[in-house]
């Protein structure tokens, strides 16, 4: 973060860069991987909305919960109302903001070890009641119905279109995300995180801060969920599991949570790696169980701490030291 | 009342099978503090050893779970040497790391398996017990019941009354004062993970004939055991051996009267309770952080 406000020239040649890269993507790929690319980038903001909530240092197993929240959301909304994409995705916000609003309550009351546990049982009790409730939600075989409109010509479901919307609503939730994390609200929740007791000492509400984190970071990934469906066209409860929670994991601890960025690097990287082995298809989650140890074991600032290690060993100026992964 | 005194029968026997498990993960969490999400995995390769060694292979079911115990213990050996030791800093590591573990375990399952429909093992022990003409338990989970019992009653006996237990015990207690003690503390944690791994490997051993095997097994086992570890309380043992057979009677009757996912609903949901009302659980004492 000490970037901000430093915008240079190379900043600027990067941006543009990554801006051509992104716009002319999908024009390189087949189809297969455009359908990639697009969970790419809806798994993008899935990152980046679950690292806000691991700001305050709490680390929650709900999250994955939450898509599925906004998912069904979107589903139910298009199927009943008859509601389309640009007003399925707020409502799908704003359901994941409100159900998260009213998880805080029981959730927020505890901390580390106890909230891990704690929203892992809260979010496999809303996944048990979609697969019970069949009448609403579908039971295992979930919703069908739901898929994205065909606006002035254009057909939503042809992945290029659609990778350019994604891409269009991903990169402003990135940035208000973003501004929220450099704004008073993000400083308050790195000094929750890193010095409990001193910002409660100054007037500091933690609870409250804690909760804004989680329904915010709900919020975004409800869209992401709403994002996902629509282009799916269908929903169940098993696109929701811890299995997918753990994807999540890996992907921000491999890239780094320290920076706004990491979790980026580490969807992005892992996701072109995890194409590359698909042809190994049975042992590729024991590939991913290895790096994501080596990682741990290794490299526990994740991907994004390469540049800064390699600068260090060259001596090319000292680098600041980052804090330890938990400050217990 | 047959089926009231039947569910009760049902759920001791469960009961005793949960906790072979849920003690696993308290004393693991206890000593290391560490929790340990591969420990439904760990089960899992009990029940796939008894699967290879005695319906493969055509060996006796005992000898196979003292294969299953050991072959447990050694992957429990080597998580708490490789992963845990290293990363005991920091508690989440060690619980990405066990992600990891959980991840290889599955995949070396299928491997070992075929990636086909769930494996059966046929029950070694055939007949059923009728006790006052009414409850019917069949012999193999009378066996199930009487090993599960007599291994907790060997672990009570040496956490309480060896010398090894009473430092395990105080290592639980505080990890610090125990080290000044002079109690080797990673001598402690490899004791722990051992006799975790070997309950695992035990419950996997057990419920191998009475169930379906495939490498996806052990995500209920977790489930169930976070629900048994946080209503007994974190890192008390007889709370978990209380907690475990309370809710294995509570699902057990949930289950007959609603359907069992409904029952794991509402374990869930008296799960959260208990976090918010009695965060110790109903015979926790506080855990030193």
């Amino acid at each position: 973060m000490s970037d901000q406000g430093r915008f240079n020239l190379r900043h600027a040649a990067l941006g543009a860069a990554l801006l051509v890269i992104v716009v002319s993507v999908p024009h390189f790929l087949k189809f297969h991987h455009q359908d990639l690319l697009i969970f790419l980038t809806i798994n993008v903001l899935v990152v980046c909305s679950y690292r806000l909530v691991t700001l305050t240092g709490e680390w929650s197993l709900i999250h994955a919960v939450m898509l599925g929240v906004g998912a069904y959301a979107a589903t139910l909304s298009h199927n009943h109302l008859g509601l389309e994409i640009w007003f399925t995705l707020p409502l799908a916000g704003l359901t994941g903001a409100l159900v998260a609003a009213l998880l805080c309550f029981p959730l927020l009351r505890m901390t580390q070890f106890y909230f891990l546990i704690g929203s892992f049982a809260a979010g496999e009790a809303i996944r048990l009641i979609w697969v019970e409730w069949v009448s609403v939600f579908g039971g295992t075989s979930g919703l069908r119905g739901v898929e994205a409109p065909v606006v002035w010509g254009i057909d939503f479901l042809d992945p290029i279109p659609y990778y350019y919307f994604c891409l269009a609503v991903v990169t402003l939730c990135l940035l208000i995300l973003y501004r929220i994390e450099n704004s008073r609200i993000g400083l308050t929740l790195h000094a929750i995180h890193w010095k409990a007791a001193l910002a409660e000492s100054v007037g500091v509400d933690a609870w409250k801060y804690r909760a804004l984190a989680f329904i915010i970071g709900s919020f975004f990934a409800a869209i992401a969920g709403g994002l996902k469906i629509h282009y799916l066209g269908s929903v169940t409860p098993n696109q929701f599991t811890i299995g997918f929670m753990v994807f999540i994991l890996i992907w921000v601890i491999v890239g780094g949570y320290n920076k706004f960025y990491g979790p980026i690097i580490g969807v992005v990287v892992l996701t072109i790696f995890d194409e590359s082995i698909r042809e190994f298809e049975i042992v590729r989650p024991a590939i991913y169980g290895g790096m994501l140890i080596l990682s741990i074991l290794f490299l526990p600032l994740g991907l994004e701490s390469i540049p800064s290690k390699f600068r260090s060993w060259f001596g090319a100026g000292s680098t600041p030291s980052e804090p330890p992964l938990t400050d217990r | 009342m047959d089926l009231v005194l039947q569910s009760i029968v049902n759920g001791l026997i469960q009961g005793g099978f949960y906790s072979l498990f849920a003690i696993g993960l308290v004393l693991i969490f206890g000593v290391m503090r560490v929790v340990n999400f591969a420990h439904g995995e760990l089960v899992m390769v009990g029940a796939f050893t008894i699967w290879v060694v005695h319906a493969q292979f055509g060996i006796g079911y005992i000898p196979a779970i003292a294969v299953a115990i050991v072959l447990v213990t050694v992957i429990g050996l080597l998580m708490e040497r490789v992963l845990f030791r290293p990363t005991r800093a920091d508690p989440l590591a060690g619980l990405i790391c066990s992600i990891g573990v959980l991840f290889i375990l599955q995949v070396i399952a299928t491997l070992v398996g075929g990636d086909g429909p769930s494996k059966q093992v046929p029950p070694p022990y055939h007949g059923t017990l009728v006790l006052f003409e009414m409850i019917r338990i069949p012999y193999q989970r009378v066996f199930s019941l009487v090993v599960s019992a007599a291994a907790l009653g060997g672990l009570w006996f040496f956490l309480t009354r060896s010398k090894f237990g009473w430092a395990l015990r105080a290592v639980a207690m505080d990890r610090e004062v125990a080290a000044l003690q002079g109690i080797n503390t990673n001598k402690i944690s490899i004791v722990a993970i051992s006799v975790g791994a070997a309950l695992a490997g035990l419950a996997g051993g057990l419920v191998a004939p009475l169930g379906n095997i495939n490498p996806h097994m052990g995500h209920n086992v977790i489930v169930t055991a976070f629900i048994v570890t946080i209503v007994g309380g974190v890192g008390s043992l007889s709370g978990a051996i209380l907690a475990a057979i309370l809710y294995a009677m509570f699902h057990t009757f949930v289950t007959v009267y609603f359907g069992a996912t409904i029952a794991t609903i509402a374990g869930l949901t008296l799960m959260v309770v208990v976090l918010i009302v009695k965060p110790t659980g109903i015979m926790g004492v506080k855990v030193s952080e």
